[in-house]
């Protein structure tokens, strides 16, 4: 579990986030949902620890990440793993290798057990075995992703971020990609959070859900609130869409 | 104070490149490829420019020291030097910055952007460590043996002049190159060339490492560390020659 206690984080003077308390829950799905430039990637980021937060407090499992030594950090990073926006693929370095970098840095495994980990975790994504061998510039988006959840489990981590898994994605292959988080969450039982404004995703996989409105939390449940809250915040961001609309209607109806 | 706010960058982030590499076995894997990029691939150009440099330079020696007060020989012997005390080392290495700064700039940059060095942060790995020791490390190494390539094939440019030319006798030419040879002249030039790659692929290396934003300023991240790791060459070249020379 993750908690974020009071947290605030600025740059060069200017707030860009205002005393965030979130919780979030293991062996789920965990979503920070808004508009685009409402904070939630400063968030996501600032739990992370890649941004440093002014104040507050962001607890792993009961540590502080804000109290935590350099070496602390770096021991704590080794149970966290990101899929990024553009996947991040090292680009000098094939499919595969991809996914045993991690393991040849910080596991004693042998040759021979990393790449049988990395063969894993590539099925497990259900990637072809003809990719392996590729290099991150001759496969899909779609695929990209795939690998890169891939190295993000290589490890078994307890903590799973994903910022915007679904981002230049076709609808299909999102959903794809939305399933395989939320499997791959329960199965190895993770702390999952994701940084997404696709209303797809937030009514597929979104089990407690975090809404920023510039800066600040604007609202917290889970997708089946989505169509029925009454806050404000939350209805300007989910109901911008006329599709929406219609449906919040015939809910009513 | 921005040029202050710089090079305190540039110190922290040379703090974390010269700590204990996170895995010693990646770092041995990965420095014969660095060493293979930045100065194997580099032996070509060197080899080319440095032929036809000296090649240059013995033609404009013999047209411009017409004086029978003068010995023949000195063309080879002042083509020797030349090689040996400036164009090798500080000429080679403001190439080598041109060819490899970019290189390294680029390479480092476009992983910045595409949040590459974040997803190695995030693992838990020292970034600037993993990615910039191995290329500093390679480079210095490689230097020594650039530099000797340089000097052999200047040589080489100037006796083919000599040889398909006759604007001096190649035996002139040869014992000219031999005549009063100075030993601790390579010694100079090879103790330069350690510094200057330093400079080249640690100044590339963080002007990559600090690129933000799009293409466009990975490009603006290149040229960065090509006309200021230039600046610092030329300025350590006075330096150095100050301390071992004069």
């Amino acid at each position: 579990m993750i908690e974020v206690k009071h947290l605030n984080k600025s740059f060069d003077g200017k707030q860009v986030l205002y005393d965030i308390s979130a919780t979030f829950r293991h062996g789920a799905v965990n979503q920070i949902i808004g508009k685009s430039g409402s904070g939630k990637t400063v968030l996501m980021k600032s739990i992370i620890g890649l941004f440093k937060a002014e104040s507050g407090e962001v607890l792993y499992d009961g540590r502080n990440l804000l109290d935590m030594s350099k070496r602390e950090i770096k021991l704590l990073r080794r149970e966290v793993g990101m899929l990024f926006q553009g996947s991040a693929l090292f680009d000098s370095m094939s499919v595969i290798e991809n996914v045993m970098y991690p393991l040849q840095m910080f596991s004693d495994m042998s040759k021979i057990d990393v790449e049988k980990r990395a063969k894993f975790c590539l099925e497990r994504v259900n990637l072809q075995t003809h990719a392996y061998h590729l290099m991150p510039g001759e496969i899909s988006g779609g695929m990209q992703k795939r690998v890169a959840i891939a190295r993000a489990i290589s490890l078994n981590p307890k903590y799973l971020f994903c910022d915007e898994p679904n981002s230049g994605l076709d609808p299909v292959t999102s959903l794809v990609i939305d399933k395989l988080i939320e499997d791959i969450t329960q199965e190895f039982n993770i702390t999952t959070i994701i940084n997404t404004h696709d209303m797809n995703s937030i009514m597929e996989t979104g089990a407690n859900i975090i809404l920023i409105n510039k800066g600040h939390k604007g609202w917290e449940g889970s997708k089946e609130g989505i169509f029925t809250d009454d806050n404000q915040a939350l209805n300007d961001f989910v109901f911008a869409s006329e599709l929406y609309k219609k449906v919040k209607l015939a809910n009513q109806k | 104070m921005l040029g202050l706010d710089t090079v305190g960058r540039y110190v922290e982030l040379m703090k974390r490149t010269f700590s204990k590499p996170d895995n010693w076995k990646m770092f041995w894997r990965q420095l014969p490829k660095e060493m293979e990029k930045l100065g194997i691939d580099s032996i070509g150009i060197i080899v080319l420019i440095s032929i036809f440099m000296g090649a240059i330079m013995t033609m404009q020696t013999v047209l411009n020291t017409e004086n029978p007060l003068l010995p023949r020989y000195s063309t080879g012997l002042v083509l020797r030097d030349t090689m040996l005390l400036e164009f090798a080392s500080s000429i080679m290495s403001l190439l080598l910055a041109g060819k490899v700064g970019s290189n390294i700039a680029s390479e480092i940059g476009s992983m910045r952007i595409t949040e590459q060095i974040d997803a190695l942060e995030i693992m838990g790995v020292n970034s600037a460590n993993y990615l910039i020791l191995p290329k500093v490390i390679g480079l210095v190494l490689c230097m020594p043996l650039l530099v000797t390539f340089s000097v052999f094939c200047g040589l080489i440019g100037g006796t083919g002049v000599a040889y398909f030319t006759d604007l001096i006798p190649v035996a002139d030419f040869i014992y000219g190159i031999q005549y009063a040879f100075i030993p601790y002249y390579f010694t100079y030039s090879i103790i330069k060339s350690l510094f200057f790659g330093f400079i080249i692929a640690s100044i590339s290396a963080f002007y990559g490492y600090y690129a933000y934003g799009g293409a466009l300023n990975v490009g603006r991240a290149s040229t960065n560390a090509v006309v200021n790791s230039s600046i610092v060459i030329l300025l350590m070249n006075i330096v150095l020659t100050q301390l071992l020379l004069v």
